[in-house]
C-alpha cells in the first residue's frame, strides 16, 4: 500500500545570525500493507510528522521517493491526494463552523456533488456518534469529540490509506479507548491505517506493526510480539534487604538459567533469563534453600521501551 | 470548471462565516462614516471648492480607495487564524485547486469591500453627491480590483511570515507612506514638485486619479484608463503570486 525509499527531509531554521539545519528525516525505507494498522512510535522531534506531512503531499521530500495506493509520490501527488486521508496532529476544525458544515465541505473540497456531500457527512456523523452535537459550533465540542470530528474528516471521501497524526494526544483514558475501536473499526472497513504515535502502550496495543523512530532514522520494525522477543529473554525482579543481597547474589551467580545477574542499588537483583515462568520457581527454592528471606518476586516481560532503549541507548519514557 | 467551482465552494464558505458574523463589515465602515461625516466638511474651505458637493467628488473617491487598499491588507491576519486552526492544512491535502483557495477568499473580500462602498455612496448622496451611474459602476470596478490585488499580497505575505507579529507592522510600513504618497486624501495639486514625482511611482496614486476622473464624470480622462490598467496587471500578479504561497509548503 505504501512504498518509501529513502526519502529524506532537512530544515533550515534560523537562529539569529546563525542557520542551522535541522535533519528531520534521513532515508527512510518502508512497507506497509493494505488492511493494516501501521504504527510510527518515537519521541517527539523524531520526524513523524515530517514524514507524514511528505507522504500526503504536504511538503516536498529532498530526497528518495515512494508510491501510495499505487500512485507515484513525485509524478503524481495529484492522485495521491485523491486516495489518502490525512488527519493533521494540532487539529483542523474551524471553531465557528459546525461539524456538518466542516464535513460537507471537505467533502466537497474533493469535487463531491453537495447532495452525496451531505449524505455522506449524515452518515459519517452517525458513525461516528457525533450526531448529536452536528450543529453545534466546533468550539463548544470536548477534545474527544473534537478528535472524532477531524478523524471523520479524513475519511470522508473514503481513502484507501488514512494518515493519523498522534491521534489520542491530549485525551482522557475514556476517550483514547473509544478511538482505539474508531481506528480499529477503520482497518475492518477496509481501510489501511497509519498512525503515529509517542504512546509505548498504544502502539503495542493497536497495532499491527510499528516502526521505531529516533532522530530521523528508523531503528526497528516488526509486529510488537517480534520487537520484543528480539530483546531475547525475561526479567526477574527479585527484592531484598541490602543486608542480604551480596550472599542472594552469590547463590544464584552461575545458575544454568541465569543468563545474566545485576543487582539493585537499594537492594534486590535482577536476573536475565530465557523463560521467566521456569526460572521463578528455582529463584525461589534456591534462596530457600540458602535461607534467605525474600521481599517480592516480579516477572518483568520486555516492552517495547526495552526494544527502544536497545536500539538508542535511552528510554522512551525519559525522552 | 473544475477551478470555477472550487473558488465558488471557498467564496461561499468564507462569505457565510463572515455572514455569521457581518458585525466586522460595519467595524470597517465606521471609521469612513465617521470621516465622511466629521472631516469633509472642513474640506470646502480647504478645497476651495466652489460648493459642498464639489468637494464631495474630490473626497469620496479617496475614501473609498483608502477602505479598498486597508481593508485588503489586513485580512492575511484571518488567515493567520485559519493556518494556526489547521484549516488550510487540510484543504491542501485534497485535490482543491491552490488558485481557488486563494480567489475564493479574496472575492469575498472584494464583495465585502463592495458592500462597504455602497453604504459610502450612499451616505455622500446625501450630501449632495451626484455620480452617474455608468462612472459609479467604473469606479466601483477599479476599486474591485484595487481590493483583490491587496487582500491577494496580504494572504501571501501571512503565508509567509505566518505569524500576527510579524504581519501587523509589515502591513502598516506598506501602508502608510503608500496612503501618504497617493494624494488618497487630499489631491497633491498643491504638492511640490518633489512630491508629485514620487506620487507619479505610486500605483494608488493612479488609482485615485482615476477614481475621482469618474467620479467627476470625465470618462474620456486619460487616469481612468491608466489607473484600470495599472490596477488590473497588479491585481493579477498579486493574485498570482499569492496563489503560488498557497501552493508552496505551508505549516
Ligand atoms: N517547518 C519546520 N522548520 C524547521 N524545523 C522543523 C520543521 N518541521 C519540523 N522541524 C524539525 O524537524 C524535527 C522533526 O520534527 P517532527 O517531524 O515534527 O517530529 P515528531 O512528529 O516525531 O515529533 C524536529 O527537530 C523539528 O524541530
Ligand atoms: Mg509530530
Amino acid at each position: 500500500m505504501i512504498e518509501t525509499r529513502g526519502l529524506r527531509k532537512s530544515f533550515r531554521s534560523r537562529a539569529g545570525r546563525e542557520t542551522k539545519t535541522v535533519d528531520a528525516v534521513r532515508g527512510v525505507n518502508l512497507e506497509v500493507a493494505e488492511g493494516e494498522i501501521f504504527g510510527f512510535l518515537g519521541p517527539n522531534g523524531a520526524g513523524k510528522t515530517t514524514t507524514l506531512r511528505m507522504l500526503a503531499t504536504l511538503i516536498e521530500p529532498d530526497g528518495g521517493d515512494a508510491t501510495i495506493a499505487g500512485a507515484d509520490l513525485r509524478k503524481d501527488p495529484a492522485e495521491v491526494r485523491r486516495r489518502i486521508g490525512y488527519v493533521p496532529q494540532g487539529g483542523s476544525t474551524w471553531d465557528e463552523s459546525t461539524a456538518r458544515e466542516e464535513l460537507v465541505l471537505h467533502a466537497r473540497m474533493y469535487g463531491i456533488g453537495k447532495a452525496d456531500a451531505q449524505r455522506r457527512a449524515a452518515r459519517a456523523l452517525d458513525a461516528f456518534q457525533l450526531t448529536e452535537y452536528a450543529d453545534r459550533k466546533c468550539k463548544t465540542y470536548s477534545g474527544g469529540q473534537r478528535r472524532r470530528v477531524e478523524i471523520a474528516l479524513g475519511i470522508i471521501h473514503e481513502p484507501k490509506i488514512v494518515f493519523l497524526d498522534e491521534p489520542t494526544t491530549g485525551l482522557d483514558p475514556q476517550s483514547r479507548a473509544h478511538m482505539w475501536d474508531e481506528i480499529r473499526r477503520l482497518r475492518s472497513d477496509g481501510m489501511t491505517v497509519f498512525i503515529t504515535t509517542h504512546y509505548l502502550d498504544e502502539a503495542d496495543a493497536l497495532c499491527d506493526r510499528i516502526a521505531i523512530m529516533d532522530n530521523g532514522e528508523i531503528v526497528a520494525e516488526g509486529t510488537p510480539g517480534e520487537l520484543k522477543r528480539e530483546i531475547s529473554g525475561d526479567v526477574v525482579l527479585v527484592g531484598l534487604d541490602l543486608a542480604a543481597t551480596p550472599q542472594a547474589a552469590q547463590s544464584l551467580d552461575g545458575e544454568a538459567y541465569v543468563n545474566k545477574l545485576e543487582t539493585v542499588d537499594e537492594g534486590g537483583l535482577r536476573l536475565y533469563v530465557d523463560e521467566g515462568a521456569t526460572a521463578i520457581p528455582q529463584v525461589l527454592r534456591r534462596l530457600d534453600h540458602a535461607g534467605l528471606e525474600l521481599r517480592s518476586i516480579e516477572l518483568h516481560r520486555p516492552s517495547l521501551d526495552d526494544v527502544f532503549l536497545t536500539k538508542t541507548g535511552r528510554s522512551l519514557r525519559e525522552s | 470548471m473544475k477551478f470555477a467551482r472550487d473558488t465558488w465552494l471557498i467564496f461561499q464558505r468564507q462569505t457565510q462565516l463572515l455572514l455569521r458574523n457581518p458585525v466586522w463589515v460595519f467595524v470597517g465602515v465606521f471609521q469612513p462614516v465617521m470621516y465622511l461625516l466629521l472631516f469633509a466638511p472642513l474640506l470646502k474651505p480647504a478645497l476651495n471648492a466652489p460648493t459642498q458637493a464639489a468637494a464631495y467628488k474630490i473626497f469620496v473617491p479617496g475614501l473609498l480607495v483608502l477602505l479598498a487598499i486597508f481593508g485588503g491588507l489586513f485580512q492575511g491576519f484571518g488567515l493567520i487564524a485559519e493556518l494556526r486552526a489547521g484549516v488550510i492544512e487540510r484543504s491542501r491535502v485534497t485535490p482543491i485547486s491552490r488558485l481557488a483557495l486563494l480567489l475564493g477568499r479574496s472575492l469575498r473580500d472584494v464583495v465585502s469591500l463592495l458592500v462597504q462602498a455602497v453604504i459610502i455612496t450612499l451616505l455622500a448622496l446625501l450630501f449632495d453627491l451626484r455620480v452617474f451611474i455608468g462612472d459609479l459602476l467604473l469606479a466601483y470596478l477599479l476599486l474591485a480590483l484595487i481590493a483583490l490585488m491587496t487582500s491577494a499580497v496580504s494572504y501571501g505575505v501571512a503565508l509567509k511570515v505566518k505569524s500576527e507579529d510579524a504581519l501587523a507592522p509589515l502591513m502598516n510600513t506598506v501602508a502608510q507612506p503608500v496612503l501618504l504618497l497617493s494624494g488618497i486624501l487630499l489631491p497633491l495639486t498643491f504638492a511640490p514638485g518633489w512630491l508629485q514625482g514620487i506620487a507619479n511611482w505610486n500605483p494608488f496614486s493612479w488609482a485615485v486619479d482615476g477614481t475621482r476622473a469618474l467620479f467627476a464624470g470625465d470618462l474620456g480622462s486619460d487616469r481612468v484608463w491608466q489607473g484600470l490598467t495599472i490596477t488590473a496587471v497588479l491585481a493579477a500578479l498579486g493574485v498570482y503570486w499569492a496563489a503560488r504561497q498557497f501552493a508552496r509548503s505551508v505549516r
